[in-house]
């Protein structure tokens, strides 16, 4: 009897642990899906870097990373690497202050009728906010306490680098500031997003402007070379020494066409084109203007300048002006000489060419920036009968100058004409410089041709500019 | 008066009136404003011929669409730059009253006393109108053409001088594995071996002597004109390709305001 209680007792007990062994084997099952998980992750990034970006205003970092054995490969392929940056949990509160800050904003331009209410809580919510961000770089500082990795960027399988590039102003959700220690983490991301494999985590590092972009040494370099070349010869100019410019046949005609304006008694028209008062070509086109008005005073012809830039009509008011008083015409002087059509292109087209068909002028010239325009005026000056004389910079215009009109400055031409006819130090200073740095130009082609060829990179990488 | 012209112009204003009248019964049921909208149709078809005329020869239908043009677009853009310039963007930045007086929105974040200077070069460049203190518009003249200026020449320096020298940094022989392997690969393919030799031979040679052309500081004879000559035939024919390219977009112009006439205007076309 005894022993049947035993028994009974145990296959109770056994009963019993059943369900207690059941429960038992789920942990060990859940270890087992772990193990598989770790299995199947990829391998991580290694030798994970990250430092400032440099030449530039700050408030940018770049992480780089060797790929991992697994990016794009095999069954556990990486697709894409995730960047996590440390943040603290201070920024919830900043974009909670930053939410009401652009709340009020916006009442504030809508012009509420509560708009004093909403003026009160814009200062109050701003002035928090600013308080606030004061203590952003003590709570990065604070690393690993009180905050959690982001994910601030993604890049895809094969690119072993990401510039973490924020927003310089603090009201934006992606300001990243200066000076603040940032710690980053790159996750290799498999197709299940839920298997990946982060890398250790990298820093402090920190993000900060430079006041010299050492990217652009080759401009530096020119521009010392080519302002050093052009106070030379403008000194040389300035003491008397002779400068050779050859001929340029567009200007010598210029003479010829206001002496014929002058023999038939009709007006030349000067063109200047739709540039600004800032523009090189524009500016080339006034001194060439105000020789123009010189002589035209002296032959006491009539002038007519149409222009489509009320600063460039009153740069050539002066410019006229000032030729007038140097011809000691300054009694001819007309104001209206040059004056205002409009600002839209085609509109100043009509007009124009409605000028030329109705007051014949027996010259036109066109210098300046030219667009689309370029032809109708050429076109019609033509027609009217018109020596015309034309000069742009203006590659995409050129060719339609030069089969409408009787001659034509190429490009830079323009710019030497203004120094051949205005024979000033400076001009023909700035003149000499550029035919020697275009000198300068070709023995650099020569050598960097010479360089490629060769594969001798290191010469060529002096002229490469970045950012 | 003539009786030619009286005749024309009698006749072109009963054109206007009658397309006018089949514009409008045209889009009577489809359009709500059906009498505005064949106005507007008619007279952008009269204002297209009108231009179009210019071709025979100067005429009042073209001045009326030229004077009508100008002082419209001169009109508009002194609208838009008051508008946009004075009351769009600066107003809101410096005055809040003003900004209520022309309502728009007041924008305090971006209130900044820096927005006064502009506000003064404008007012000195209008003393242009007083014969007294006219000399005070040169200084923002100065300002304008001084800083661009200023800004433009680094600017220049890098795409026009050090951008053009290191294009030309370029290999010769692409790809060369040989006399023997370049005969037996050749190819007039636009990516073959030897349309990248030219090219990059034409490349550097025109470069050369196209800047050679550019050279004022010597006289162009010898080996030096032969050069400025290659030079110059290279520029032009680069400017007969630019030409051929600009007439193809000027055509697609043309038949953009043909389209309108045709098929809009009197729908003569699908």
């Amino acid at each position: 009897m005894r022993n049947k209680l035993l028994l009974i007792l145990c296959l109770l007990l056994v009963l019993g642990g059943a369900p207690t062994w059941a429960q038992e084997i789920d942990p060990l099952d859940t270890t087992a899906a772990v193990d598989s998980v770790a299995l199947s992750s990829p391998a991580p990034v290694s030798m994970v870097q990250a430092k400032d970006k440099g030449n530039d205003h700050g408030h940018a970092v770049v992480i780089s990373w060797e790929l991992s054995a697994d990016d794009s490969y095999g069954d556990k392929s990486v697709i894409q690497y995730e960047v996590f940056l440390w943040k603290p949990f201070l920024y919830d509160t900043i974009q909670t202050l930053r939410d009401r800050v652009g709340t009020a904003k916006a009442h504030l331009i809508a012009h509420d009728d509560d708009s004093r209410d909403w003026k009160k809580e814009f200062r109050r919510a701003q002035k928090e906010f600013d308080e606030i961000m004061k203590g952003l770089t003590e709570a990065h500082a604070a690393y690993p306490e009180g905050g959690e990795f982001v994910n601030v960027g993604k890049v895809p399988c094969g690119e072993n680098s990401f510039k973490h590039i924020g927003s310089k102003g603090n009201e934006s959700g992606t300001y990243l500031p200066d000076y603040t220690d940032f710690y980053y983490r790159v996750d290799a991301v498999t197709a299940n997003s839920e298997i990946r494999s982060q890398s250790e985590i990298i820093g402090p590092v920190q993000c900060y402007g430079q006041w010299f972009n050492t990217g652009r040494n080759p401009v530096l370099a020119a521009v010392l070379i080519f302002g050093f070349l052009t106070l030379f010869f403008v000194k040389r100019a300035r003491k008397g020494s002779k400068l050779y410019v050859r001929p340029i046949g567009g200007i010598e005609a210029v003479d010829d066409a206001i002496g014929r304006a002058t023999e038939m008694g009709r007006p030349i028209l000067y063109v200047m084109g739709l540039g600004t008062a800032a523009d090189v070509a524009t500016i080339a086109s006034f001194t060439i203007l105000g020789r123009v008005a010189k002589q035209v005073a002296e032959y006491q012809t009539q002038l007519i300048v149409p222009t489509y830039d009320p600063i460039v009509m009153s740069v050539g008011q002066e410019v006229v002006k000032s030729s007038y008083m140097d011809a000691g015409r300054a009694d001819a002087y007309d104001k209206d000489i040059v004056f205002f059509v409009t600002q839209s292109q085609f509109a100043y087209v009509a007009a124009v060419n409605g000028i030329m068909l109705r007051d014949r002028p027996a010259t036109c010239i066109y210098m300046g920036k030219f667009f689309a325009e370029s032809l109708l005026l050429a076109e019609t000056g033509s027609m009217a009968g018109s020596i015309q004389i034309s000069g742009t910079d203006e590659v995409a215009q050129i060719p339609f100058f030069i089969v409408a009109c009787d001659y034509t400055l190429i490009g830079e031409e323009l710019y030497a004409a203004s120094a051949y006819l205005g024979r000033e130090p400076v001009l023909l200073g700035s003149l000499k410089a550029q035919d020697y740095a275009k000198a300068i130009l070709l023995i650099f082609a020569v050598l960097g041709l010479v360089a490629a060829n060769l594969d001798f990179n290191v010469f060529t990488e002096l002229f490469h500019v970045t950012n | 008066m003539k009786k030619a012209p009286i005749i024309i112009m009698a006749l072109v204003t009963a054109l206007f009136v009658l397309s006018w009248i089949f514009k409008a019964i045209s889009f009577q049921g489809t359009e709500e404003h059906f009498i505005l909208s064949g106005f507007k149709y008619t007279l952008a078809a009269f204002l297209t011929l009108a231009i179009f005329s210019f071709l025979y020869r100067d005429n009042p239908f073209y001045k009326f669409a030229e004077h009508l043009f100008v002082g419209v677009s001169a009109a508009f853009w002194m609208t838009m730059g008051f508008w946009s310039t004075i009351v769009g963007n600066l107003i809101p930045r410096v005055s809040e009253d003003l900004s209520h007086f022309f309502e728009v929105p007041y924008e305090p974040a971006s209130r900044n006393l820096f927005y006064f200077i502009p506000v003064f070069l404008g007012i000195l460049l209008l003393m242009r109108l007083s014969s007294k203190y006219g000399w005070l518009s040169r200084w923002p003249l100065a300002f304008i053409v001084g800083t661009t200026a200023g800004f433009n020449f680094v600017r220049y320096l890098r795409s026009d001088f050090i951008n053009q020298i290191s294009a030309t940094f370029i290999p010769l022989l692409v790809d060369w594995h040989g006399i023997g392997h370049f005969f037996s690969n050749l190819s007039l393919s636009s990516v073959g071996q030897l349309v990248t030799i030219l090219s990059n031979l034409v490349l550097f040679l025109g470069v050369f002597c196209g800047l050679i052309y550019f050279f004022f500081s010597k006289e162009h004879k010898g080996a030096f004109g032969a050069a400025s000559r290659v030079g110059i035939w290279i520029l032009m024919i680069t400017f007969g390709a630019s030409f051929g390219y600009t007439v193809m977009g000027r055509i697609s112009l043309l038949v953009g305001r043909l389209t309108f006439l045709f098929k809009d205007w009197l729908e003569l076309i699908s």
